[in-house]
């Protein structure tokens, strides 16, 4: 028997600047973890993949992460996950950064 | 200090024109990234966690001033203002957008620095003792044979394409700074019985996820038959290395399948070939590079003035207790700056600090800088007169941590702060480490002490041979701290025993605490260091530490 699906967002590195960047439900690529899609269907979550997978010219190696619904949007599962979406915990850099909190696509 | 010839910057001014031609090609679409990938690692960059990482080599850790502000000109105009010395005696800058790589690639080339070679399955970066040139114990200076080696296996077209990747450590002492037993080579200059010098030659060392100890397969090689013996071993490992699996792919598993019997005697086999075709090849390399690095005139001093100043100043006194080691001319000291100021990240160094250092280098070191496997910058050669000057300089930009051998002195990887191989972080619990102890105030009671943290299997932060090593793992989705306890990185190079379970993030400082304050209970005194208890006493006392409800158990 296969395992359950469990909920999942299309994520990947900006091209030029390798920031890490989320794809939506309006094919945006958004900076920010609550704004992705969560995918609640394997079938879609990998034409969602493959559709990533495409944009080669705006990101890099598109991949699929465990995600849940939370009150703001999705939130990630997996504390490797909510470091991507956070930044590195010795200096406040990366999306942590002020400034980098409002909505930006790639 | 050595100077590219002209050979030397047509080369990397070409691989860098390379190298914009292949970004640019990235950027409008020509290349895939499947395409661009094997490109950009063979030029050192990585795709990390939250953005790019371009890695540069500082071969065998040498620096000089001019070198030292390019990279802090690199930090602040396309970093974020700072970079992160490495292990390997690299820098790294964490924040490279890949639009500006190729212009911090020309930056590079424009002070004879480059950064080929520092990933991908080719021979790395050729690390060397950072007291190099320096050190009362050394019997020859070990660079221009590091030198020489660059040299031979920079765009070496035989060995771009290896199983695996491939490192070279070289010491010129017998007491190993150089970690050389854990290198895939391992050269440590002695004299033969002529007087003459030459090299005790390992191989087969490593740490990673099979760590092993170096194997001595020559004991005595005659310097001019390096290049020669050296691209046997390659040969050797290019023909039998296992490609069909990435984790038995290290001359290690080469050496350890065969047998060292059959892989020396293929060795040997090449030699004979090689020895012929590089016929004083070696002899006239080294002839060429041996005077860049003439040692600096050094003019004796009167101490007084330190002496004085050690009386005088408590601060200065126990900065020069921890941070100098014995210079082989009378009057000097070889200064270790330690880049492990209590709750900082180990290895990272800011521009302003980065300037600082290059200006002390040209006024007291003779414009000489090294960086450490340690993750520390080294003043090699600073008159003893002059200490207590450098000394109130590094205050100046938080440099002048008296911390060096000691609990806080700590090597980690960057971990999952920054790494995407990585399964745990390893900064925050370095400065955790480091913050703990000196709040308790034991630091310098604990004394002599080397704690190592990795993030991966994969060993960069050298876990194996800490005393107390620690790895960080991703067990079920939560961070995870495995303990190993009597490593060794030197000549006696030993690979620490796992002690038991990992601890969660929360529990790993309380359990290292536990484990010092059973040393501090158990030592015959204070000149006994922790690596010699737990020799002495074995692991047991010390994992009844760490697992205080499990020895309760058994001893009911």
């Amino acid at each position: 028997m296969s395992r359950r699906f469990t909920p999942k967002i299309v994520t990947a590195n900006a091209l030029v600047e390798g920031d890490v960047v989320y794809l939506t439900a309006d094919d945006r690529w958004s900076r920010h973890h609550a704004e992705a899609e969560l995918i609640e269907d394997e079938a879609h979550g990998q034409i969602r993949l493959i559709h990533a997978e495409a944009q080669q010219a705006l990101v890099v190696g598109a991949c699929l992460a465990e995600a849940r619904p939370g009150p703001n949007g999705p939130e990630p599962v997996h504390f490797r996950d909510a470091f991507r979406a956070r930044g590195p915990s010795n200096y406040p850099h990366g999306k942590q950064a002020a400034g980098i909190r409002e909505t930006g696509n790639v | 200090m050595y100077d590219y010839s002209d050979f030397d910057t047509a080369f990397v001014r070409n691989r860098a024109a390379e190298f914009r031609a292949q970004v640019a090609r990235r950027l409008d679409g020509s290349l895939s990234e499947d395409e661009f990938r094997p490109l950009r690692l063979m030029n050192g960059l990585y795709l990390q966690l939250h953005a790019y990482m371009l890695r540069i080599a500082i071969p065998y850790g040498t620096l000089d001033p001019t070198k030292l502000r390019q990279l802090a000109m690199i930090a602040e105009r396309w970093d974020k203002g700072y970079g992160h010395f490495t292990t390997r005696q690299n820098i790294q800058f964490n924040w490279p957008k890949l639009s500006d790589v190729p212009d911090m690639i020309d930056a590079l080339a424009d002070v004879g620095m480059h950064a080929v070679q520092t990933s991908g399955n080719t021979i790395r970066n050729v690390t060397a003792d950072h007291f190099a040139g320096a050190a009362a114990d050394e019997v020859e200076d070990p660079r221009p044979t590091a030198e020489l080696i660059r040299q031979w296996s920079t765009d070496h077209p035989e060995f771009q394409f290896l199983p695996r990747k491939f490192k070279i450590g070289v010491t010129g002492s017998a007491h190993d700074r150089a970690v050389t037993r854990s290198h895939d080579i391992g050269l440590r200059i002695l004299r033969g019985g002529d007087r003459q010098t030459g090299y005790e030659v390992t191989v087969g060392g490593g740490l990673g996820r099979t760590p092993m100890v170096g194997q001595v397969i020559r004991p005595f090689l005659a310097k001019d038959d390096l290049l020669a013996y050296l691209e046997a071993i390659l040969a050797t490992y290019n023909r039998m290395g296992r490609r069909d699996n990435k984790y038995k792919a290290r001359v290690k598993i080469t050496v350890f399948e065969n047998g060292m019997e059959a892989f020396r005697d293929a060795v040997e086999a090449e030699f004979d070939h090689f020895r012929r075709e590089y016929s004083g090849a070696t002899r006239r390399g080294l002839a060429r590079i041996e005077p860049f690095f003439a040692p600096p005139t050094f003019r004796d001093a009167p101490e007084d003035s330190y002496l004085a100043a050690r009386k005088a100043d408590p601060v200065f006194r126990a900065w020069s207790d921890t941070n100098l080691a014995a210079h082989r001319a009378p009057g000097h000291a070889i200064v270790t700056v330690s880049l492990k100021a209590h709750g900082q990240t180990p290895g990272d160094a800011t521009a302003a600090q980065m300037r600082l250092l290059a200006d002390l280098a040209e006024t007291y070191s003779h414009g000489e800088l090294r960086i450490s496997h340690e993750q520390n910058v080294v003043l090699p050669h600073v008159r003893k007169a002059d200490l207590s000057a450098l000394h109130a300089a590094l205050k100046t930009e938080g440099l002048a941590t008296a911390n060096i051998g000691l609990v806080s002195d700590i090597i980690a990887c960057p971990g999952m702060d920054y790494c995407a191989l990585a399964t745990a972080r390893s900064i925050p619990v370095a400065q955790e480490i480091a913050t703990h102890f000196r709040d308790l105030g034991l630091e310098a009671e604990i004394g002599a002490l080397k704690i190592k943290i990795s993030g991966c299997i994969n060993a960069c932060g050298h876990h194996h041979v800490g005393h107390i090593g620690i790895l960080g793992l991703d067990r079920a989705g939560v961070e995870n701290y495995q303990i190993t306890l009597g490593g060794d990185h030197t000549e006696t190079m030993t690979v620490g025993e796992r002690a038991g379970p990992g601890f969660a993030y929360d529990e790993i400082v309380p359990a290292i605490e536990r484990l010092l304050r059973a040393y501090l209970g158990l030592r015959s005194g204070r000149e006994e260091s922790f690596l010699d208890a737990y020799r002495r006493l074995g692991a047991g006392p010390f994992k009844a530490a760490l697992y205080p409800a499990e020895a309760a158990r058994d001893a009911a």
